[in-house]
């Protein structure tokens, strides 16, 4: 019944949850990004909001906590007119010893009809998927290092937004990649879509070495890194990995690779960067790149309401 | 299934004429994706409207979402003009159901409150589960229920039925 065994599709190939961007289709991709661009225009009219969710209910269980991820959720289910619940699960049955599946029974027999997940461990979500009842759907919103797969098409419809095309670009991610599912979720998408360069930028300490096995050109040298590159996509530097001494400072790690002007006249002269934020100034990014003219920053985030409610609306309007 | 012969390049010389009286100043057309949107572009042109027209999709209003999910390939809403205030005449090829005429004009107000909506089509096939009806149609035709009927394109522009 599962196709391919791939969890997410059901045996006509249509998304049923999303999970990981790994193993999508690149045709489910494209109707992800088409459908987006249906609700940006719905998120500029008079009245934003269109009855295809009404009726349904979405739990936001953030076993982990991230206010701007969960919030974009809320909205885009809002304006889908779904009713929202947010668990701030951390605190609650967790807490108390409560298992995932039981957590899960019990929101289940309030009548869920789709759980969106944070959760630091990879592949809860793919746990839940498989212990769910039939009707509900589930959308990852961040597992592990595992994936974070909305974030990963928000920047793929950023990235067509901007340069129409995947199939004549060269993409430089930048920054902590080994930590970053973000950069994990980006790469599969890019390779997906047939974008011909990827290049994965950083000191040997947070570029695992095995992405050259998926295609990925690696670079330990910034300004090649960068060189001609249409896109750059910046990464965030956790703070907790300067303690684990993967890095000497965050100083250091901005004279190096923080991206400057200086640095970003390297790329192409209509390159575009992005950052999945939140930003930390003067450590991976300066300011006059991150409020300036290249930088597509605020519309990453306005497209990500549009892109999660297309993920929401396609994956309910598809039976298992 | 059936000997129906219906040309559609005659009913459009039909429903020019309809839609040219029922036009009054600040009158805007409005096609419904896919066969409407064909039809209210051609109008436009021959009626010599002042502005652009608008294309409407049903996809985000329909009432058989849970069963059929999302369209796949649905092009979005396109309204370059105020809805507000303004005498909108909605265009369709083929009135069935009501069903869409009911998810469009739903979709409509989401732009705002027109002053009137009229409809007019090229064809009614009766066949109503919804209390609506066409101002103008240029023709009425009885079909079976399970039998599909739509606007064809084309290259040249020329229109024509597909009937399966």
């Amino acid at each position: 019944m599962l196709a391919r065994n791939n969890p997410q599709l059901n045996r006509h190939d249509e998304l049923i949850h999303l999970l990981s961007i790994e193993g999508l289709p690149q045709a489910v991709l494209h109707h992800i990004l088409d459908t987006a661009g249906t609700f940006l225009s719905v998120n500029e009219r008079e009245v934003k909001k269109v009855p295809l969710l009404r009726g349904k209910s979405v739990f936001n269980l953030f076993f982990e906590n991230s206010t701007r991820t969960r919030t974009t959720f809320e909205i885009a289910a809002k304006r889908l007119s779904a009713d929202v619940i947010n668990l701030d699960i951390a605190r609650s049955s967790t807490a108390k010893g409560e298992s995932l599946l039981d957590t899960i029974a019990n929101l289940s027999a309030m009548h869920a009809d789709m759980f969106v997940v944070r959760h630091g461990e990879s592949g809860a979500p793919y746990l839940i998927a498989q212990h769910c009842a039939p009707h509900v759907h589930v959308v990852n919103a961040g597992d592990g290092r595992h994936a974070h797969p909305t974030q990963g098409l928000l920047d793929m419809y950023t990235i067509r937004h901007y340069k129409r095309d995947f199939r004549n670009l060269t993409v430089a991610v930048v920054g902590d990649i080994v930590h970053s599912r973000v950069a994990r979720s980006d790469i599969h998408a890019l390779t997906t879509l047939g974008v011909p360069e990827i290049r994965a930028v950083g000191p040997k300490t947070l570029v695992p070495g095995d992405l050259k096995e998926m295609g990925v050109r690696v670079c330990h040298d910034m300004a090649e890194g960068i060189r001609d590159a249409d896109v750059i996509i910046m990464l965030r530097l956790q703070n907790e990995r300067m303690s684990g001494a993967m890095l000497p400072s965050a100083g250091e790690f901005f004279k190096t690779y923080g991206l400057t002007l200086e640095k970003l006249a390297l790329a192409k002269p209509d390159a575009i960067v992005m950052h999945p934020g939140p930003i930390n100034r003067g450590v991976e990014i300066d300011s006059a790149v991150a409020d300036g003219e290249q930088s597509v920053i605020l519309p990453q985030v306005t497209f990500g309401i549009a892109v999660r409610m297309a993920v929401m609306s396609i994956i309910a309007g598809n039976t298992p | 299934m059936s000997a129906l012969h219906l040309d559609a390049e005659a009913l459009y010389g039909e429903l020019l004429a309809a839609v040219r009286a029922l036009v009054q100043p600040g009158s805007v057309l409005v096609g419904i994706w896919r066969g409407g949107a064909w039809l209210a572009e051609r109008l436009h042109r021959d009626l010599q409207l002042a502005g652009e027209h608008g294309v409407i999709t049903s996809a985000l209003h329909r009432d058989d979402f849970s069963s059929r999910g999302l369209a796949a390939s649905a092009d979005p809403t396109r309204l370059p003009f105020e809805v507000e205030g303004r005498h909108i005449v909605l265009v369709d090829d083929v009135l069935h159901t009501g069903r869409t005429i009911r998810a469009v004009i739903n979709e409509l107000y989401d732009f705002g409150r027109p002053a009137s909506v009229a409809l007019v089509v090229l064809v009614d096939r009766g066949g109503r589960e919804l209390p609506i009806c066409a101002a103008c149609s240029a023709a009425r035709v009885t079909l079976p229920a399970g039998q599909r009927l739509r606007l064809a394109r084309a290259a040249d522009g020329r229109f024509s039925f597909e009937i399966r």
